[in-house]
């Protein structure tokens, strides 16, 4: 299993209710901020990553909500808020 | 418009701490959180220490629903190639009453807030608080789900990023300098399973802290703790440390960790039951954040109320501490009528006379002192290499112990460890 099918097979273990709307979307014109491109490798969930246009995406499923992109990259870039009320992880464990 | 004596912001240890007190002296408070129960969005280690706080909840402790207590305690430097176990076991640990024990949060949490509600607190779950209302620069309630709720006191207890403070004009948002990451994965595994390999009985449980290669050489570590039926394995690293460091891939970090041969043994045949990843406030005394203002309180890791003290990871019990201390607080306040910061001020007074801001003030320089890289790189790899050269028989003659010992603790390397030693006199 690739690394990226491992990490999607971990994140498929969590408990998830759809979100009605992204909690955390990038700042218009901020794709290929420099500021940005870390997120790729610091987001446990690895939910970032670069297309070919060389800009940084975001697919916000299975987010765990802990707040590494908003503190590694900075709200300037990202707009972030926590997802609302009955959406989005609910951990069993913890 | 509804209105309460109190609104508690997060139904984490600190807000169902501070309903639990309010309730108790029969204060009207509500409790707004945002997962479908109190836990489900929370993530710890994670281990409790109940003496700091025992004497606030008298009754809480005896039923509550801990996993393990923590009868044995091991620290292992983790070079490339090799690694050194320190395993602590003592008669001090296993005695009554325990002094720490294993929790897992949605268990937990959950628990906390029905001993809450049993004295009378109100818990509204899937809510979450969008906004505060200010009046005059005064905190007079928040927003949430569309409704107003007003109260004389708000209580931020909205964990580490507390975007409430922030909203409430009494914070700004985090640098990564003074924040980690703890990534981390619930393994089940049969007790008796656990009991063999960890060699424990009953409910006896193991803490396991692992520093160097497993990070990277960088500040952090990785973690072991041993619950029920299952084991919580995690690594907790700093935002800077990975931001700095560009071969650094966060969930890589913890899959490494996991395959590494001395955890591999401890999780094999265990299944995965859950993976979770939450931000913890690492930068102690020195970035305490805003505690009081106007009609407003802030506890827990919202305050920033939390410690590495290298060997462990505190902040649960602050987060318990610092909720009794806010409540305490807001009674004064309502005793008083006067809602103001002047008057909530008392809030960090009762923090500085107690553990809480004692314990962050004496480990002050801990998180500058800790980030040595030496500490986390250089230290794990020179001991390894001793031992593997004094633990080594070849086909040539052996060097004796004096020649070995000397070879790798030359005069520089003792001149490093003597100015190191220096900085850990600080903490
Ligand atoms: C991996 C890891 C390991 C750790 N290990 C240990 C350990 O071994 N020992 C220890 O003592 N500490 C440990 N800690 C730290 C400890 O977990 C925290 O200090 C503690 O959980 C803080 O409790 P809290 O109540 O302040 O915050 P939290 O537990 O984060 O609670 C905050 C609550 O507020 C809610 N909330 C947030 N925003 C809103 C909103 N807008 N509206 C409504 N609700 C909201 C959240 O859903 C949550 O329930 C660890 C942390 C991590 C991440």
């Amino acid at each position: 299993m690739s690394d990226a099918a491992a990490l999607k097979a971990k994140l498929g273990l969590n408990v998830f209710k759809p979100l009605r709307e992204p909690h955390i979307r990038i700042r218009a014109g901020m794709e290929k901020d420099p500021r940005l491109r870390p997120a790729v490798r610091i987001c446990p969930a690895g939910l970032y990553s670069e297309n070919e246009k060389g800009e940084i995406v975001l697919a916000i499923d299975g987010c765990l909500e802990c707040g590494t992109c908003r503190l590694g990259c900075g709200t300037d870039v990202l707009e972030w808020n926590y997802p609302e009320g009955d959406t989005g992880v609910q951990f069993r464990f913890g | 418009m509804e209105k309460f004596d109190v609104i508690v912001v997060g139904a984490g240890l600190a807000g169902l701490a501070a309903a639990y007190t309010l309730a108790g002296k029969g204060v009207e408070v509500l409790v707004l959180e945002r997962g479908d129960y109190p836990g489900a969005k929370n993530v710890t280690g994670g281990r409790l220490y109940v003496n700091p706080v025992r004497t606030y909840f008298p009754d809480l402790w005896k039923d509550a629903p801990w996993e393990r207590h923590i009868v044995q305690e091991g620290l292992s430097l983790m070079a490339n190639e090799r690694s050194l176990a320190i395993d602590y076991r003592g008669r001090e640990l296993r005695e009554e009453p325990h002094q720490s024990y294993s929790v897992l949060r949605s268990k937990f949490d959950r628990w906390l807030a029905e001993q809450a509600e049993s004295k009378g607190a109100m818990l509204l779950s899937k809510t979450r608080v969008d906004d505060v209302i200010r009046e005059q620069g005064k905190v007079t309630g928040v927003k949430a789900g569309g409704d107003e709720l007003n109260a004389d006191v708000v209580i931020a207890c909205d964990g580490v990023l507390s975007l409430v403070s922030e909203k409430a004009g009494i914070r700004f948002a985090g640098k990564p300098h003074d924040y980690a990451v703890g990534i981390k994965e619930l393994i089940v595994l049969e007790s008796g399973v656990i009991n063999e390999r960890f060699n424990l009985e009953g409910d006896e449980g193991a803490a396991r802290l692992y520093v160097g290669q497993v990070t990277k050489g960088r500040f952090g570590g990785g973690f072991l703790y041993t619950n029920r039926e299952s084991v919580s394995l995690g690594i907790v690293i700093g935002i800077e440390e990975m931001l700095n460091d560009a071969t650094i891939d966060a969930p890589a970090l913890i899959e490494d960790f996991k395959q590494n041969p001395e955890i591999a043994g401890l999780v094999r045949g265990g299944t995965t039951a859950e993976y979770s990843a939450h931000v913890i406030p690492e930068g102690g005394f020195k970035s305490l954040r805003a505690l009081y203002g106007d009609g407003i309180l802030v506890a827990g890791d919202a305050a920033g109320l939390a410690l590495n003290m290298g060997f462990t990871v505190r902040g649960m019990e602050y987060a318990l501490a610092s909720g009794y201390f806010a409540a305490h607080a807001a009674i004064r306040a309502k005793e008083k009528g006067d809602f103001s910061a002047e008057t909530l001020s008392a809030y960090k007074t009762l923090l500085e006379e107690s553990f809480v801001l004692k314990d962050l003030a004496a480990f002050k320089e801990a998180p500058d002192v800790l980030r040595n890289p030496r500490i986390f790189n250089h230290y794990p790899e020179m001991i390894g290499g001793l031992l593997k050269d004094l633990y080594s028989i070849g086909d040539h003659p052996k060097a004796g112990i004096y020649q070995t010992l000397k070879r790798h603790l030359g005069m520089g390397e003792v001149w490093s460890i003597i100015k190191d030693m220096t900085g850990v006199r600080r903490i």
